[in-house]
């Protein structure tokens, strides 16, 4: 790294951490975080930036000079998975040229991919569950493992006669697909990876590592669907919270996997159905807090830091969600108000957010200098800040509104 | 009211839904007309769609009480003789779906299922609707309001063009377009050209009220 490139990194660095521990920094910093608004600026589909990793770099590199921001999420793992999607027959989403037009972002499929009364099932054996059950639903290349039952009950002989079981045309066809879709994985990590170092070495950190979820969007959006979660809140409420304290164990272990192996010890975790409309505050209360706190809990105990993001309107969530260790997680906001989310949590967790989506796509640069001057003036005050959209850079943001919300770091104090 | 009629209601407004399907049950095998079970099922959806518009009810509510107005329906509906009346007079129609690019569904189906339970005769045609699909829905049901849905940002793009579409085949005139779903605010609303936007449901049912009694 250039002197000059190491510095700019630890100042940075310095930068953030100072808004997560609650402190002042020099200026309020501004983060990098986008779905497909990279593909658009650099002229490419939202297939593209899917596939073609190597254009991805191109243009993330262009814009993280042009743009300086302070921090940036990796645009390779959030997006450019569809060559492994692809090759495991991945079914809980629609992307480009499986579901979606070339230049539609990819969508995930709200549907029910465990059966209500599979919960027994899950809670004698999760993982067993997973395997033989909820892997051949979610990926059509991995339905041969549904020949893979009760592997415990294979013991002694019947386990060495077992191994005819991985030697069934459809076991070797799943293991095939699996082991191409590792593969190609492997490939888009490590090209990531070594993406991820270059921009270190030109100064840039990470804003994230691993991502997880909380246990009540974890099963809501991938195995019970939010039909089937809102009805089991009433029909299966003791099996839907056992559920969860066990799904939080594997969450929280993978997040601790993940985030050991990346250089950024911030955990993205976005925040999909705790909004003010989904459920009650007693409701919340029951079903969604305390099992996302012990992840909250279980992450921060292990040195890294939740970057939370809550979307929606959550301001009658925020008597509640300030029960944890202050100056430890980040809490990022789409819709819930800033100035009133820092009066109520200011002392406790930094905030992140959130110029409107609306602003950025359809609003003037003055508009947002004008959004962001607000934002950093008074959310900014006595630190705990940072500046981003209300999602990130929505995907049809003017590059021109994306300069200004960049530029007002550089122009306003708290 | 019987007694049981007014058990009824309440197991469904308070979300005992064993007990609301045994009386449901109880009722019809004992020869109740069905149409009355039905009226009951819907007197106590208003009570539901009140409780959800005074933020009692959230969500999980609604769902629940649509399952229980299903599964009683599923019984009761067969049962039905031909007999004069039939169903209540709407106030009016109201075509809703998420727009073209746009897969997302939850949103809208809540705000289908809240102007159904408050009277209005509602046509839901689905995700990703092409803007064409929308003019030729406009055309044949003749709705008195158009609701556009929509999740991701691209669909601000998506309502811009289904107004334009609709307006460009002179089927603007007479009728009102709200737009509602994720991001969307009065930013949005002015970039769509729509006649307003809804943060909730309930913000759907009351702009189709204030519309169609006009």
């Amino acid at each position: 790294m250039s002197g000059d490139a190491a510095a700019r990194y630890a100042e940075r660095t310095k930068r953030l951490m100072d808004a997560v521990e609650l402190r002042q920094p020099d200026r309020v910093p501004a983060i990098f975080y986008t779905m497909f608004w990279h593909a658009r600026y650099g002229g490419m589909s939202c297939r593209d930036a899917m596939y073609d990793y190597a254009r991805v770099d191109a243009v993330m590199r262009r814009i993280l000079e042009e743009f300086q921001p302070d921090a940036y999420a990796l645009p390779h793992p959030m997006t450019a998975f569809g060559a492994i999607m692809e090759r495991m027959d991945y079914r809980q989403m629609h992307w480009p040229g499986h579901g979606t037009g070339e230049n539609v972002s990819f969508q995930y499929l709200d549907r029910e991919y465990m059966k209500a009364e599979e919960y027994d099932e899950y809670l004698f054996d999760p993982t067993g569950f997973y395997l033989s059950k909820y892997l051949p639903r979610v990926a059509g290349g991995l339905e041969g493992l549904s020949r893979l039952t009760d592997l415990p009950g294979q013991y002694y002989v019947a386990l060495v006669l077992g191994m005819r079981h991985y030697a069934d045309a459809r076991v070797v066809g799943a293991f095939a697909a699996m082991r191409e879709a590792g593969e190609e994985a492997r490939r888009m990590l490590s090209h990531a990876l070594a993406f991820a170092r270059e921009m270190e070495q030109r100064g840039f950190p990470q804003a994230q590592g691993a991502a997880a979820n909380a246990p009540f969007d974890y099963f809501g959006d991938n195995f019970r669907g939010s039909k089937g979660i809102l009805l089991d809140m009433y029909r299966r409420k003791d099996q839907l919270l056992a559920a969860m304290d066990k799904a939080g164990v594997f969450i929280l272990r993978q997040a601790l996997a993940a985030g050991s192996r990346s250089t950024s010890r911030f955990v993205f975790i976005p925040i999909h159905w705790a909004f003010d409309g989904f459920m009650s505050l007693a409701q919340f209360r029951t079903f969604f807090w305390p099992s996302f706190r012990t992840l909250l809990f279980g992450l921060i105990d292990n040195g890294l830091i939740p970057l939370v993001l809550w979307e929606g309107d959550c301001s009658s969530r925020l008597e509640v969600i300030g029960d944890i260790p202050a100056g430890k997680a980040v809490y990022w906001f789409e819709r819930t108000d800033l100035v009133r989310a820092k009066s109520a949590l200011g002392g406790a967790v930094c905030l992140r957010g959130n110029v409107p989506a609306s602003m950025m796509t359809t609003g003037t640069p003055e508009q947002v200098d004008a959004c962001c001057r607000d934002l950093i003036e008074r959310v900014g005050k006595g630190g705990g800040f940072i500046l981003d959209g209300a999602i990130g850079i929505p995907d049809e943001a003017k590059p021109e509104n994306v300069r200004a919300m960049f530029e007002s770091v550089r122009k306003y104090q708290p | 009211m019987k007694d049981d009629e007014k058990q009824l209601v309440e197991a469904i407004a308070e979300m005992r839904e064993e007990e609301a399907l045994d009386l449901a049950k109880a009722m019809l095998a004992r020869g109740d007309d069905p149409l009355r079970v039905l009226e009951l099922c819907r007197e106590a959806m208003d009570i539901v769609g009140k409780r959800f518009e005074r933020q009692e009810y959230f969500l999980p509510e609604l769902v629940l009480a649509g399952e229980m107005l299903e599964n009683i329906g599923a019984i009761a509906k067969p049962l039905i003789h031909e007999r004069s009346g039939g169903e209540a007079k709407k106030l009016g129609r109201v075509l809703i779906g998420t727009v073209h690019g746009d897969l997302h569904d939850i949103g809208k189906n809540i705000v289908t299922f809240m102007l159904d339970i408050n009277g209005f005769e509602v046509k839901d045609i689905g995700i990703d609707v092409p803007v064409a699909k929308f003019v030729e829905e406009v055309r044949g049901f003749a709705p008195q309001v158009v609701g556009l849905s929509g999740f991701l940002t691209l669909a601000f793009d998506s309502m811009k063009e289904t107004v334009q579409a609709i307006e460009a085949a002179g089927l603007r005139e007479g009728r009102k377009i709200m737009i509602g779903g994720g991001q969307v605010d009065e930013a949005v609303r002015a970039y769509t050209g729509a006649d307003a936007f809804g943060g909730n449901a309930v913000a759907a049912v009351s702009l189709c009220r204030q519309w169609i009694a006009a």
